[in-house]
């Protein structure tokens, strides 16, 4: 893995509003070639907005639309990650990630678990994702996975087992559950998960949520880079705008895999003979 | 889990945003609020100063005759310490011109069109003063739908809405309203010597811990009741949320197309802003 300056844009995307979202990122970009930046993390949804509704068909993009050409001739510079609503073969319609690097597109997340529940209404407009896969860049190995997919954790054991050195993890998390937590009760569960799965898969993790309203929602921000010891490297302000620079290296990955061999210990074997009798049990009752 | 408190710092920094976020998406910069000289309206004008500045906002009072002066007294205290923008309209010559028509028209009647007679006059400057109606309602009196429909839960932005009335006392302490405001009986002023909670048939502090068990902690009845909650004052509390539930919503629609507005044509409210 490369010593690497990874960066995450804490913007506030417009809402349905595709052209004026591509301005944010050419700027971010542009920001982020400035300070040498290697990697640049955009947060879920960072060209459309979040709670796009019955707009979901009307901003989507296929991944060769013309409208990313800004972006790939950028990513010969900086190396982007990408939120945006993919129309897929078939005119599904995913909510999806795109790792842009020496000017195309590497790899495409679509977002797995899709909440319904609560606040959201994904399942509603969009098609889920069938694949959780780590990829190589020319910084290291990474894993994409959006938002929901990480309160899977079946989703982070599974980017690191594949060899992730880095989880990406675009988000747009709206605040939620007033109390003492500051500055939401979902906001201090998101610190804790995404500093545990540093910690127990030994990998960096880069959690790039993003702020404004939408619908009198407000996303949080946050944003932070989690060490493979678990410890936050960097992190945004609460509900503002930032841009967000630190610095990754493989010694500290290899140190963190030398004290905690967890990785190596995995036994992958035992979770699929588990997991299958699990199945088998269920006899196709989801359980 | 019962724990009402806030973390006053996030709150305001969330509403004040909210507010500025709203109103200048919305194409606006100015807001215009109604003015009772009690806590909620108090709250609503000081978050919107300090989001917008005080020159973005106008407090109007609108008294009746048999207001308590003590209203108009404490909205003043509001206008002075916020340094806003302010207007008074007597709403008595056209609430009594109706009723002189119908004479027979009991309290609840005669509070009703007072609630939408400051309702025509916040949305009438609106339009005068290019500036968004400011909500004033809060979370346990939408719940329970101790509101007047089109009248006082009448807004185009509300920052108050997913506050318990304990919670907005707390916010309130916390941006210094005058204490006289926050610790009064909250009162809708309609008529002489109306409370809200003898009105109710219970306080705010006990009405809130059930909501909010019910609601944000969801609670079963059922789960109360084993609790220890008054059986019967559980399920008062929960009739009033489903018999008030149509004043939440916008008004039900016959379908008969194959895209129904707020059914299947669905659109975020902030759609294009």
């Amino acid at each position: 893995m490369r010593r690497s300056r990874v960066a995450v844009a804490q913007i506030a995307p417009i809402l349905g509003d595709v052209e004026k979202n591509l301005a944010l990122h050419e700027k971010a970009a542009r920001e982020a070639i400035s300070q040498s930046v290697n990697l640049l993390v955009f947060p879920e949804l960072s060209l459309t907005g979040y709670f796009l509704k019955d707009q979901v068909t009307s901003v989507a993009l296929t991944e060769h639309a013309p409208a990313l050409d800004v972006l790939r001739n950028l990513s010969h510079r900086v190396a982007m990650v990408v939120g945006f609503v993919e129309e897929a073969p078939g005119h599904r319609f995913h909510n999806a990630a795109a790792y842009l690097e020496g000017g195309e597109i590497r790899h495409i997340h679509r977002k797995v678990y899709l909440p319904t529940y609560g606040i959201f209404d994904e399942q509603r407009y969009l098609a889920a994702g069938a694949q959780v896969q780590a990829f190589d860049t020319a910084l290291g190995r990474m894993a994409i996975l959006i938002c929901e997919d990480l309160w899977h954790p079946a989703t982070a054991g599974i980017a690191a087992w594949d060899g992730a050195q880095i989880i990406l993890c675009p988000s747009a998390s709206p605040g939620r559950g007033l109390g003492q937590a500051e500055p939401f009760q979902n906001a201090s569960t998101w610190e804790r998960v995404i500093r545990a799965y540093g910690d127990l898969f030994t990998c960096f993790v880069v959690y790039a949520n993003r702020v404004g309203y939408e619908d009198g929602a407000c996303f949080w921000g946050g944003s932070e880079v989690v060490g493979p010891t678990g410890q936050a490297l960097a992190k945004a302000r609460y509900l503002e705008e930032e841009f967000l620079v630190v610095e990754v290296e493989g010694g500290a990955l290899r140190r963190a895999r030398v004290a905690n061999p967890l990785l190596r210990d995995e036994r992958l074997e035992l979770t699929l003979q588990e997991v299958q009798r699990i199945l088998r049990a269920r006899g196709g009752d989801p359980g | 889990m019962l724990d009402l408190r806030l973390n006053c710092d996030t709150v305001r920094r969330v509403l004040t945003g909210f507010i500025d976020n709203e109103v200048r998406k919305a194409g606006f910069e100015r807001v215009v609020v109604g003015l009772s000289g009690g806590v909620d309206s108090s709250l609503s004008a000081f978050l919107a100063a300090e989001a917008l500045g005080p020159q973005n906002v106008w407090g109007i009072l609108m008294p009746y005759r048999t207001s308590n002066p003590e209203s108009a007294a404490h909205a003043t205290l509001v206008v002075e310490a916020l340094d806003i923008h302010n207007l008074t309209v007597d709403i008595t010559p056209m609430v009594d011109a109706y009723f002189a028509t119908f004479t027979d028209a009991d309290n609840v009647r005669r509070g009703n069109k007072m609630a939408r007679e400051r309702m025509t006059i916040l949305f009438d400057h609106s339009a005068r003063l290019g500036g968004l109606v400011l909500g004033t309602s809060n979370k346990t009196e939408l719940l329970l739908g101790y509101g007047t429909l089109h009248g006082d839960m009448a807004s185009a932005v509300n920052p108050l809405g997913d506050l318990y009335k304990t919670q907005v006392r707390q916010l309130a302490l916390h941006l210094k309203v005058p204490t006289v405001i926050v610790e009064k009986q909250p009162s809708a002023d309609l008529w002489a010597g109306q409370t809200d909670e003898a009105e109710l048939g219970f306080t705010y502090k006990e009405v809130d811990r059930v909501l909010y068990l019910l609601v944000d902690q969801r609670y079963e009845v059922a789960d109360l009741i084993a609790d220890g909650f008054d059986e019967r004052f559980v399920r008062a509390v929960y009739h009033k949320v489903q018999a008030s539930q149509y004043k939440r919503r916008l008004p039900v629609i016959a379908k008969v197309s194959s895209r129904t507005i707020d059914r299947d044509f669905r659109y975020p409210r902030d759609w294009g802003r």
